[in-house]
């Protein structure tokens, strides 16, 4: 490798590791004038939405240290922050207290799904990203099969205004009018025309403390090492499994209370399919901000929420203004979420591939160049 | 009792408890007022509708590409080929045919490009591929508002450009292979003979083609690529000839889905074609690296069973329609219990 390629090489890393922060930067700055929106519109949206969703995507950070990937079976999470709100809303507990009870009841069956969803996991070692997307399927299954069926019938409902008319089954739209924005209205603080919700930006800040604390302790390391090579850390005496699981269990808990602090700034509750779309939204947030399936941050974050949203509220109007036709703007927007979930996935698997070639080679060249391949593959080890 | 006990173990239980409940509702469909030979008829049609789309499965099981979440490409491709044939106006067998031969183009350079890019993602294919599958099938929904098809009876009629979600193919290709020597017993019984035996043809082709050296080949890539290559096997050229061939499938089990159907659904309809396929086969036995025309044939009777089955038998007895939720539960559960699973076979 001679010494002139080097820069060149670096500015191509640069490139491909933040491609698609770079495509994502440049699709929105395209979209906005077309949109006609105004600039203080959208800055008071993206604050409105970064209260809505940090949370949801700050659920899927353990996971990623642990080495398993893309948590899409947080929808589990979310499932049980909804029964927890039906619950608020069928005994009337209005305001902060509502959202509290929510959490209550939510807590346990989260706990234990998120347990039901580690098991699983560990019987499908390398293949947990797919696996925990179809076993948001199957428990989704359950999940409507207790709301339609068992709410009602079997376990009473005292609120007849969020019953189905045939008598049992909850009603397809849910009205939280009683818990509406109630975190979010604790302390709104008005700023030169802004709302900012203090009180949901605090939970958010203290969620991040928590991570990086947690990063620090004895559990925190271990999940790391997990993460780094299974093999090395059950080796050094680390139950893997034990810790996979509690990695997916605090990411499960935590998207059952981020479910329930999204409904509430939302204010309304699709009882059937609420969270359909939570994993999916979560995941392009994180991989828009940087993340890859190994390696996250809480910048990644926020940085994603920002742009995935910013680009979610201009392409419709953008689509609209473009092409005639506002639908196009709205499937649009859904390619690429979608195409930026896969870009990152093949960038990723492309690169651990190609590292491993890098790392092969190496060993039949000169030290030097195995150096920057063992950095080149172990980005995650920052 | 040992033969028993290990062809329960190969055979899973998932599988025999489905297979029980199959049969525990065909019993009861008389006693509950389903006519049988009515559910028997709808059984056959279903399978006939779905069972190209789940064969489509079979090559990239094979070559160990895994389940092949983004049978949507194939479908996508099937739609092209449809629409284009109604476009041009084919009726009768020739729109049939034509449909699918107008498809194959897009089949194979859908399939050849998925193809390339699964084999530079060796071990993430399934994920990859199920959101290469959705943003495709997004990217076609503009494509569908505004490709200049102008066909009256595709396009919205007041806006006079953009393809309609459902178009009927009455008129064209309606049930074209169903009603072929279609024999028919009674009031409520038809014995899709065309249908059948166009299954059973696509499925001897594909039967023929996994013995054949190319067939081999792609079997040996699946089962042992690093035993493969030592041999002199291009492994990344078998995996993109098992993609092209199962995108290919996709597009041809759609058509004859559509024509069994009789329309031909655009924009977002594909993507809840695909776990259904992937559902059938595993239920019929197959794993995420092996499958065979059996594992085929029986999943997609057992699964169609249960999908024409629960709601007629259910609803009667529970007078409320749990199909929806018994669907979700079952395929679902099957996928995943097929992910769980330890490889047999070494990788």
């Amino acid at each position: 490798m001679s010494a002139q390629t080097i820069p060149q090489n670096k500015f191509l890393k640069f490139l491909t590791q933040n491609a698609v922060v770079i495509i994502f930067v440049i699709i929105t700055a395209v979209a906005i004038p077309p949109s006609g929106l105004s600039l203080p519109y959208i800055l008071q949206e993206v604050i409105t939405r970064l209260g809505r969703n940090s949370f949801l995507v700050l659920a899927l950070l353990l996971p990623i240290y642990a080495g398993m990937g893309l948590n899409f079976g947080m929808t589990l999470g979310a499932m049980a922050g909804q029964i927890g709100l039906i619950f608020a809303v069928n005994f009337g507990i209005a305001n902060w207290q509502g959202l509290l009870f929510a959490l209550l009841v939510g807590l346990p069956i989260s706990v234990l799904l998120g347990y039901i969803c580690g098991l699983v996991m560990n019987k499908a070692k390398g293949r947990e990203m797919v696996t925990g997307y179809i076993l948001a399927f199957f428990i989704n299954g359950i999940y409507q099969f207790f709301v339609l069926y068992m709410l009602g019938s079997v376990i009473p409902i005292r609120n007849p205004a969020i019953v189905l008319s045939r008598g049992y089954g909850i009603r397809n739209t849910l009205n939280l009018e009683s818990v509406r924005q109630s975190l979010d209205n604790i302390l709104m603080l008005r700023v030169g025309g802004f709302a900012i919700p203090v009180v949901t930006f605090l939970i958010i800040a203290l969620l991040c403390v928590f991570i990086v604390w947690f990063k620090k302790t004895k559990l925190g390391q271990d999940m790391r090492a997990v993460g780094q090579d299974m093999g090395v850390a059950e080796a050094s005496g680390i139950p893997v499994e034990k810790t996979r699981i509690v990695a997916i269990l605090i990411s499960t808990v935590l998207a059952c209370a981020g479910q329930i602090i999204f409904l509430q700034n939302m204010g309304n509750l699709a009882t059937y399919n609420a969270h359909d779309q939570t994993g999916f939204f979560a995941v392009a947030a994180i991989l828009v901000g940087g993340a890859s399936v190994t390696r996250a941050s809480i910048a990644n974050v926020f940085i994603g929420v920002v742009l995935l949203h910013a680009m979610f509220i201009v392409s419709p109007l953008a689509g609209q203004k473009l092409f005639g036709s506002a639908m196009i703007g709205e499937y649009f927007r859904q390619f690429i979420g979608y195409g930026v979930i896969a870009l990152s996935l093949v960038l990723y698997a492309y690169r651990t591939r190609k590292a491993a070639a890098e790392a092969r080679l190496s060993l039949r060249g000169g030290t030097a160049s195995a150096n920057e391949a063992s950095n080149g593959g172990n980005g995650g080890a920052k | 009792m040992r033969d028993l006990k290990t062809f329960i173990q190969d055979f899973g239980w998932p599988r025999i408890i489905i297979f029980l409940f199959l049969v525990f509702l065909f019993i009861m469909a008389p006693f509950v007022g389903v006519r049988l030979d009515a559910s028997i008829s709808d059984v056959l049609n279903r399978f006939g509708q779905y069972a190209i789309l789940v064969l489509a499965m079979v090559p990239m099981i094979q070559s160990g590409c895994g389940l092949n979440f983004g049978l949507a490409l194939g479908i996508v491709a099937g739609l092209l080929g449809a629409t284009l044939s109604l476009q041009f106006e084919l009726r009768g067998f020739l729109g049939f045919f034509g449909a699918i031969a107008l498809a194959a183009p897009f089949a194979t350079l859908f399939g050849w490009l998925y193809g390339k890019l699964l084999n530079k993602v060796k071990g993430e294919e399934m994920t990859i591929a199920m959101y290469i599958g959705f943003s495709f099938i997004m990217f076609m929904c503009i494509m569908w508002l505004i490709l200049p098809y102008n066909n009256p009876t595709m396009i919205w009629g007041y806006a006079g450009k953009g393809l309609r979600t459902t178009i009927t193919v009455e008129g064209y290709w309606l049930k074209i292979l169903n009603n072929f020597l279609a024999i028919k017993i009674g009031q409520f019984f038809v014995f899709p003979t065309g249908l059948i035996l166009f299954v059973a043809f696509c499925a001897f082709l594909m039967w023929v083609f996994l013995r054949s050296r190319t067939g081999t080949a792609m079997t040996a890539v699946g089962s042992n690529p690093e035993f493969a290559r030592a041999s002199g096997v291009d492994v990344d050229r078998m995996r993109t000839i098992s993609v092209i061939i199962s995108t290919f499938l996709g597009a041809v089990g759609i058509i004859v889905y559509q024509q069994s159907f009789g329309f031909i659904q655009l924009y977002t309809a594909p993507g809840p074609m695909v776990f259904p396929a992937v559902a059938a086969i595993l239920i019929g036995g197959a794993s995420i690296n092996k499958a065979s025309m059996v594992n085929v044939i029986v999943g997609t009777f057992l699964f169609q069973g249960l999908l024409t089955m629960t709601p007629s038998v259910i609803n009667s007895v529970l007078q409320t329609d749990m199909s929806e939720v018994i669907r979700i539960i079952v395929s679902n559960g099957m996928i995943l219990y097929a992910l769980t699973r330890k490889i047999k076979v070494s990788k």
